[in-house]
């Protein structure tokens, strides 16, 4: 690779003009963005997003930031997943398809990396920052400064991870970056080191968001609020903040290792002078299966919250429900090696491991029950979050009992990296966690908003995707037991096309799910007047987020709730207490808005980047940049500043403007 | 708007005492998952010590009197720490300053033969790149000394604003963080020179 001083190995060559399909993403990409640029412009909208979204410290403005964050990622995501799925089902025999090999190696990396962690990661987080300090009676969380940084963080290596489009390429190596493939030798390029900084920078914000809720929900509940009267989403994001604080530290040394190894010719994971690969496999392994739990136990909170809500019962087990997760908590970590009962470690090992792996499944089966048992005798309203809940209960199964076949280390053997396992972990994470999400998503929006979603489009959506999604992975199951490997860029046998047209009408039909949900947008914000919410409770539903308007004042709550009971909500409605008049107001102790995690964010994507291209005096400036900023945080002593009660008053009144003094200077 | 709303409103006693356990038990949390961190590195020594490569191994390249200065360097530290500790919450801010600056050199003492050693180490030819022993020892002895050069220039940081602070309560929480920080790391090294040092020599 040629290198200088200045630009490192970065030369124009970095940009793939060869590649017509390439430019073109990046061509309409760097046309919406432009578009988007222009319209913020014309109306003038930049000091807006300024000071009241990006500077903010406000868990509501952060939430939501993330989900989008989560959507534009996915929209990129199933790009992928289009391109792979339309290649495969005309790659057989005499066609070589419409993607060259170490292109399609680039995409299948790119969407498994984008869809776990630029997806999956960013949602959940999104929806339980805008609801658990609402559901738990607080202001804000913990740490509301560190709440914006573990946020710009995020977008700093979802940055990189869209950069790695045009500049450079990806790594071809997986989204789980096994060596030797992703040691130096056998990718000398910067792809595998766009995938190892996209992860680890992103890593230090979740880490740091687990540390933050696991202390705003164990220090920072309403009065009267105790352990067990914790709504059951509140109780999910407890395990899940416990499961990234256990395992994310694990990934980021295992990143750490393959970055010496890469970068300074340590011997890790090399094939000569005493390496280990089968050390990397464990260690990121044991990251990588709690971090599947961490994604789909806030969706089994969500599901819980939507199907009492929507059944009109409370929900049926809540103690079983909340000792259910901390047992798949604890079980998550004691199956890693289920990922990799080929590799050799004997019958005994892969017993334990299988046996382990059986008994999580039934924590998670009892939650099924509490599930249907909620809904026995209920008064069911089929509404879109309902849909998406049911549609999990029915699928989510479907591809537990696939877990269980895995689970048998003989079974497994045929199995592994077939398309049997692929159709097993998107049966998963698109009922279990996705749907989840979906669910969320159209639940929480008019608490966000003040308007619905609509509903016509929501079924629209949502039986696009779940018909979608039955087509696209159903014959995968099928290709699997057939003998068909995963990440396959051709093949052979004629027998396989078949299922793989199907699986891409499938695609084309979660595509339309996915324009559904896009127009549902655009006709629920246009219909926003029909649709709204005028009583903060659109729904019935249990719990405090709900006892505010929609959206809540930027403070939440004029006075700190008292709380009575498990689903204090439900509980004060049906006892006339719920609106209960307001005693004077008090002045409020709020953080102020600042740009410093903006700032970090920034740095830390310079530095990424300069990592990735060896640009070290760039890297050496960007390093220092960051700790004086972090200095410069560090030595604020004003980062707060009082709400007074008539401030208060006014906002409770009616007055919804924040006060012009909590704009940032930075 | 009212003047009231316009400033900063100094900090009531018990908000304050709060936002301190606050921070104090987030960062606790932090120095847990800080334990998951090394103990990760340490799995991976385990794993790796032997791999040698037809390279040195621990026997041949560890010091252990040389380990011993540097321990007492870092052991001693911690003590001096303490006493920092204990003026700052007497609010004495000469004292607290001078013990802290005698903490920040001795540590500064156990980074240079830190320094020194893998110096050495490298110029024999011994460095990281040698074999999956030297790496995973590099990994583990460097990490935990990029952690103590971190905490170092958190230390003189900390120095500077009490110097232009004085002994304010947010300035003693960090403070208490730094310690918390400091004595962390010094259990650390004692299970560092533990495993790595004495079982290597063994």
């Amino acid at each position: 690779m040629q290198s200088s001083l200045i630009f490192g190995n970065l030369t124009l060559d970095a940009i793939p003009f060869h590649n017509p399909i390439v430019m073109g993403a990046v061509g309409g990409g760097a046309a919406v963005g432009f578009l988007l640029f222009c319209f913020i412009t014309y109306k003038k909208l930049w000091g807006y997003l300024w000071d009241e979204w990006f500077t903010s410290v406000d868990h509501k403005r952060i939430g939501i930031m993330y989900i989008i964050v989560a959507v534009v990622m996915m929209l990129r995501g199933f790009a992928d997943a289009m391109m792979m799925r339309t290649h495969q089902a005309i790659a057989m025999g005499a066609s070589a398809g419409y993607l060259p090999a170490e292109h399609y190696s680039q995409i299948f990396s790119a969407h498994g990396t984008i869809m776990i962690i630029f997806v999956a990661m960013p949602f959940f987080i999104g929806l339980m920052n805008y609801v658990v300090p609402l559901q738990i009676g607080a202001r804000d969380v913990a740490y509301p400064f560190l709440n914006s940084v573990s946020f710009w963080l995020t977008v700093a290596s979802a940055l990189l991870m869209m950069v790695s489009l045009g500049i450079g390429d990806f790594s071809q190596a997986g989204w789980t970056g096994y060596p030797p493939l992703t040691g130096k030798e056998a990718s000398p390029g910067v792809g595998v080191d766009y995938w190892i900084w996209g992860i680890q920078l992103g890593g230090v914000g979740t880490l740091v968001t687990g540390i933050n809720f696991f202390v705003t929900i164990l220090r920072m509940r309403a009065p009267g609020m105790s352990m067990m009267k914790i709504p059951v989403f509140t109780w999910t994001i407890l395990i899940t903040t416990v499961l990234i604080m256990l395992s994310f530290p694990v990934l980021t040394v295992t990143l750490a290792l393959l970055t010496l190894d890469r970068y300074l010719d340590f011997h890790f994971f090399t094939n000569a002078l005493g390496g280990n690969q089968m050390m990397f496999i464990n260690l990121f392994w044991i990251w990588g299966h709690p971090e599947v739990y961490i994604v789909v136990l806030p969706a089994f909170g969500i599901f819980s919250e939507v199907v009492s809500t929507f059944s009109h019962k409370r929900l049926f087990g809540y103690a079983s429900m909340v000792y259910a997760s901390i047992a798949i908590a604890f079980l998550s970590f004691v199956v890693w090696l289920h990922h990799f009962f080929t590799m050799g470690a004997g019958a005994n090992v892969n017993a334990f491991f299988g046996i382990a792996t059986m008994i999580i499944a039934i924590p998670t089966g009892l939650k099924i029950f509490n599930w249907l048992f909620t809904m026995y005798r209920g008064r069911i309203e089929f509404k879109t979050p309902m849909l998406w809940s049911l549609g999990f209960i029915v699928t989510f199964s479907i591809g537990g009992m696939t877990g269980v076949l895995l689970s048998v280390p003989g079974a497994d053997f045929v199995l592994h990296n077939s398309e049997f396992l692929v159709a097993h972990f998107h049966n998963m994470l698109i009922p279990g966690a996705l749907f989840g999400y979906f669910a969320g998503y159209s639940y929480w929006f008019p608490k966000m908003t003040g308007f619905r979603l609509d509903e016509k489009w929501g079924v629209r959506a949502f039986w696009s995707w779940i018909a979608g999604f039955y087509l696209a992975f159903m014959p995968l199951y099928a290709l699997g037991f057939m003998g068909m490997p995963r990440r396959m860029d051709h093949y052979d046998n004629p027998a396989w096309q078949p299922y793989l047209i199907v699986a891409v009408l499938g695609t084309f039909l979660v595509a339309f799910g996915i324009f559904c949900q896009v127009v549902q947008l655009y006709v629920s914000f246009r219909d926003r007047k029909a649709l709204v919410d005028n009583t903060g409770d659109p729904w019935g539903s249990h719990s405090l987020e709900w006892a505010t308007t929609s959206p809540p004042p930027f403070y939440n709550f004029a006075q700190t709730p008292v709380v009575d009971s498990l689903d204090d909500f439900a509980y004060k409605k049906e006892h006339g207490i719920a609106y209960r008049a307001q005693a004077p107001f008090k002045e409020i102790h709020m953080p102020k808005n600042t740009g410093v995690g903006v700032v970090m964010g920034a740095i830390t994507f310079v530095f990424g980047f300069a990592m990735i291209w060896y640009i070290w005096w760039l890297a050496i400036a960007s390093l220092l940049a960051m700790i004086v900023a972090v200095i410069y945080r560090g030595s604020d002593d004003h980062t707060d500043y009082m709400l007074s009660a008539e401030e208060v008053a006014r906002v409770e009144g009616g007055d919804s403007v924040a006060p012009s003094y909590n704009h940032a200077s930075i | 708007m009212s003047s009231t709303t316009l400033t900063d409103h100094p900090e009531s006693d018990h908000h304050l005492h709060d936002a301190t356990e606050n921070a104090t038990f987030g960062f606790w949390l932090y120095l847990m998952t800080d334990c998951i961190l090394f103990a990760s590195l340490f799995a991976t020594y385990a794993v790796l010590y032997q791999n040698t490569a037809s390279g040195p191994g621990g026997p041949e390249i560890f010091d252990l009197p040389y380990v011993f200065g540097e321990t007492m360097f870092l052991l001693v530290s911690a003590f001096t720490n303490g006493v920092a500790m204990s003026f700052v919450y007497k609010k004495d801010r000469q004292k607290a300053v001078f013990w802290l600056i005698v903490t920040a050199l001795l540590g500064l003492g156990f980074i240079v033969m830190e320094v020194n050693e893998f110096i050495h180490l490298i110029g024999e030819g011994n460095g990281p790149d040698r074999s999956g022993f030297l790496s995973a020892f590099f990994g583990l002895v460097g990490t935990h000394g990029a952690h103590v050069s971190i905490g170092l220039i958190w230390m003189a940081v900390m120095i500077g604003q009490l110097l232009i602070k004085g002994v304010t309560p947010k300035v003693s929480s960090r403070l208490i963080r730094l310690s918390l920080f400091w004595h962390f790391l010094d259990i650390v090294w004692v299970c560092l020179f533990t495993v790595v040092y004495f079982f290597g020599v063994a």
